[in-house]
């Protein structure tokens, strides 16, 4: 559990450069290729850590860990607050519902309160694409993203890097990065940070990205970001390496986007047979919630060595213990640490 | 307060109608006595200009607020007051509080709104609005999505010889977005609309006010489609005519990559082939007018994430300085800056001004049109700094405004 020690990978990173020069965790967009490569092997300790009995560290004893979410989530807070605990921090959880937010309280006076209360760490999640940023520039502490908008996740694209990185390892596939990968990412792309932050993420470490929605569901000009853009399902699984499944966000939707469900999975619901498009032993994500029987049948999703969505929930908690680790280095005084950008 | 003794401003570079020529300007009872080779008389207030421009106060079509010092920092005599406020713009006695609201330094035009409350359906008391001083209907920052409600302003309209000003957004694309859709839009995250939006609501309106026998001032056009549909109605006579604001010609959407709020706009900022379509526009004449859209936001209206955060800008100050820049640039030339900021915006507003002609209102602007300055959010004279250019260099600053003749302090 040497965290506190150079990477063991140092090899990788630029000569000179720190491992990790951001004070904040915003998006994947302003990582670089070795710095994601840094936190995800940051993670593997945590990994380790984590299928032990006794599943605890006091590394960030005595720090405090603040999630505050603006959002609904159970998932990803869940998550960060294990993570937070099993590094020995105290984590408070603010929820938006409860929190004065509903009594008009601006957001960057809810950031100025937290502040004052002198967290170590603040992990945001909110509805508005940008918002952690906001945040981020009026406090003092790391601030983590959990989720902005339709923006950014960075946790789920480092988290879904590692849970493909293992099932690659224990298939004797992988080497450091996914270059020569084909990855699908199918549904709605339009209102997802999930697929922004695979999509960056995945692409840095080389992957070939495939992005497939109905068109009223593909946000314009993201070819531009480097994604090859199907609106065929069928198409665009074949001979892909992965799919990655996302759910239909209609809490976002603002007018009717798809007919029905029915038609939905009818189109784009990945069922068994249409896995058969891909390669004979592809790999299915989904970042979860599942919505079996729309997106994914339940056949794909509890599909054994190929389906990989309850290893990303496992991977989620130990990216989060790497985040909070190396975010809070600084703020402990860890030799090596001082300066961030 | 009357302009007490004639004023003669002497050694000017001053604009006219036919170029810009070197002279001077008297003034009389508030009036433009005489332009050209004018001597001072006896008992004249006398002026030296030391060579630089003498212009007709700005006319301003379009702005959301009334702020005073930003106005006159920017050499804004008359300003067109947009019926959003709150509460709107749509009952007589509104407007003739607003009408009085600037005098005597300041003249205020309030722009009636087209339809109760502004909801785009029940036709708002139109003619006493104009009896009340309203000197043209505007339907605000949205549009009128019921066709024939549009149809039926645009008549009456027409009736009354009233023109109407139009917010060219198609409510119905544009739905929650708050940018244009592209590349930037899509990497950021941010709900955005389809700059086809604009070309969409300009080609219904256009049909309408041919059809009704309107005539149709859109405050803004900022994309290469609507741009194109306004040259064409234009060269087949149509009573249509056209305005955009600086941060159209100057920004693309790019401005919004990282989150900022002041870049956040209505109409959003476009892409940078819509911007150069603007700078086009300019150019060739199918846009006729420059104004600021002037609106001051403070932090509880911006200090937000960019989709929660109100719209607008605060543009008063900066508004001739970038015109200019387009004369620097060689897209127009100075007499041509000059119509867009002035005359051609009194012309459609129906007021005296706008024009260095003797009879007309004696607004004058002296300008320094290169002395160099920097502008900065934190030190404007408007009640709020909410402008994309902060920290930006910039040229042409007002040394000296008149209204009425009576020198205004700057």
């Amino acid at each position: 559990m040497a965290s506190t020690e150079t990477s063991p990978h140092a090899a990788r990173y630029p000569a000179g450069a720190q491992a990790f020069p951001h004070r904040d965790l915003i998006g994947i967009g302003q990582l670089e290729r070795h710095e994601i490569l840094f936190l995800l092997d940051e993670a593997e300790q945590w990994v380790t850590l984590n299928r032990q009995p006794t599943k605890h560290n006091d590394l960030l004893a005595g720090l405090t860990v603040i999630n505050a979410f603006f959002e609904n989530s159970t998932r990803t807070l869940l998550s960060f607050e294990i993570a937070g605990k099993r590094l020995g921090a105290d984590v408070v959880n603010m929820h938006a519902a409860t929190s004065s937010v509903k009594k008009g309280e601006t957001l960057i006076d809810t950031a100025i309160t937290l502040n004052a209360m002198r967290a170590d760490a603040i992990v945001i999640r909110h509805g508005s694409s940008g918002a952690t940023q906001l945040i981020a520039d009026k406090v003092d502490c790391p601030v983590l993203n959990a989720g902005d908008g339709q923006h950014e996740h960075p946790t789920q694209g480092l988290l879904d890097a590692l849970a493909l990185r293992h099932a690659l390892r224990e298939r004797g596939e992988a080497g450091d990065d996914f270059t020569g990968l084909v990855i699908v990412i199918c549904g709605d792309i339009l209102h997802s940070r999930v697929a922004r932050s695979n999509l960056l993420c995945l692409q840095a470490l080389g992957a070939t990205v495939r992005l497939c929605a109905p068109p009223a569901l593909m946000p314009t000009g993201i070819e531009a970001m480097g994604a090859e853009v199907y609106h065929d399902f069928d198409a665009a699984l074949d001979g892909a390496d992965v799919a990655m499944m996302l759910r239909l966000q209609t809490e976002r939707m603002s007018g009717q986007f798809i007919p029905s469900a029915r038609e939905y999975h009818h189109l784009y619901g990945l069922t068994k047979q249409r896995l058969a498009n891909a390669k004979p032993d592809a790999l299915v994500m989904h970042p979860g919630p599942m919505n079996r029987g729309v997106e994914i049948d339940s056949e794909v999703a509890d599909l054994i060595d190929r389906s990989i969505i309850t290893r990303q929930v496992e991977m989620g908690v130990a990216i989060r213990m790497a985040a909070l680790d190396v975010l809070t280095r600084r703020g402990r005084g860890v030799e090596g640490w001082g300066a961030v950008t | 307060m009357k302009q007490a003794r004639p004023l003669t401003i002497t050694n000017g570079r001053i604009a006219t109608p036919d170029g810009i020529a070197d002279g001077g300007i008297r003034l009389v009872d508030g009036l433009i006595d005489a332009v050209g080779d004018v001597e001072a008389q006896d008992g004249d207030e006398t002026v030296d200009a030391r060579g630089r421009l003498v212009a007709p106060g700005l006319v301003d079509l379009g702005v959301f607020a009334i702020d005073k010092p930003a106005f006159h920092f920017g050499g804004i005599t008359r300003a067109a007051l947009m019926p959003d406020q709150s509460p709107p713009l749509d009952l007589p006695s509104r407007v003739s509080y607003i009408a009085k609201s600037g005098k005597p330094d300041l003249w205020v035009h309030p722009l009636a709104a087209a339809t109760r409350d502004l909801a785009g359906s029940e036709i708002a008391e139109i003619a006493l609005m104009r009896e009340a001083g309203a000197r043209a209907v505007a339907t605000g920052r949205g549009w009128i999505a019921d066709s024939g409600a549009m149809l039926r302003l645009l008549q009456y309209a027409a009736m009354l010889d009233m023109v109407v000003i139009a917010h060219a957004e198609d409510a119905a694309l544009v739905g929650s977005g708050v940018a244009t859709s592209g590349e930037v839009a899509t990497r950021r995250g941010l709900p955005s609309a389809p700059p086809q939006a604009e070309a969409i609501a300009i080609a219904r309106d256009l049909a309408l006010a041919e059809m009704a026998g309107a005539r149709l001032h859109f405050r803004q056009v900022t994309t290469r489609a609507g741009l194109e549909l306004i040259r064409t109605a234009k060269a087949r006579g149509a009573a249509v005519t056209c305005g955009v604001t600086p941060a159209h010609f100057m920004l693309s959407d790019l401005a919004t990559v990282d989150f900022r709020t002041f870049a956040r706009l209505s109409p959003p900022l476009r892409s940078e082939d819509d911007r150069q379509a603007v700078r086009e526009a300019i150019a060739d004449g199918t846009i006729d007018v420059i104004a600021s859209g002037h609106d001051p936001r403070g932090p509880e209206d911006k200090r937000l994430p960019f989709s929660d955060a109100e719209p607008g800008m605060a543009g008063a100050e900066t508004l001739l300085a970038m015109t200019l820049s387009l004369v620097r640039d060689e897209v127009i030339d100075l007499p041509r800056a000059i119509a867009m900021l002035c005359t051609a915006p009194a012309r459609i507003l129906g007021v005296e001004a706008g024009v260095l002609e003797a009879g007309k209102e004696a607004d004058i602007a002296i300008v320094d049109i290169d002395k160099p300055w920097i502008i900065q959010s934190e030190k404007m004279a408007a009640t709020a700094g909410n402008t994309p250019f902060d920290g930006q260099p910039t040229q042409g600053r007002v040394t000296a405004l008149y209204k009425g003749g009576v020198d205004i302090e700057l």
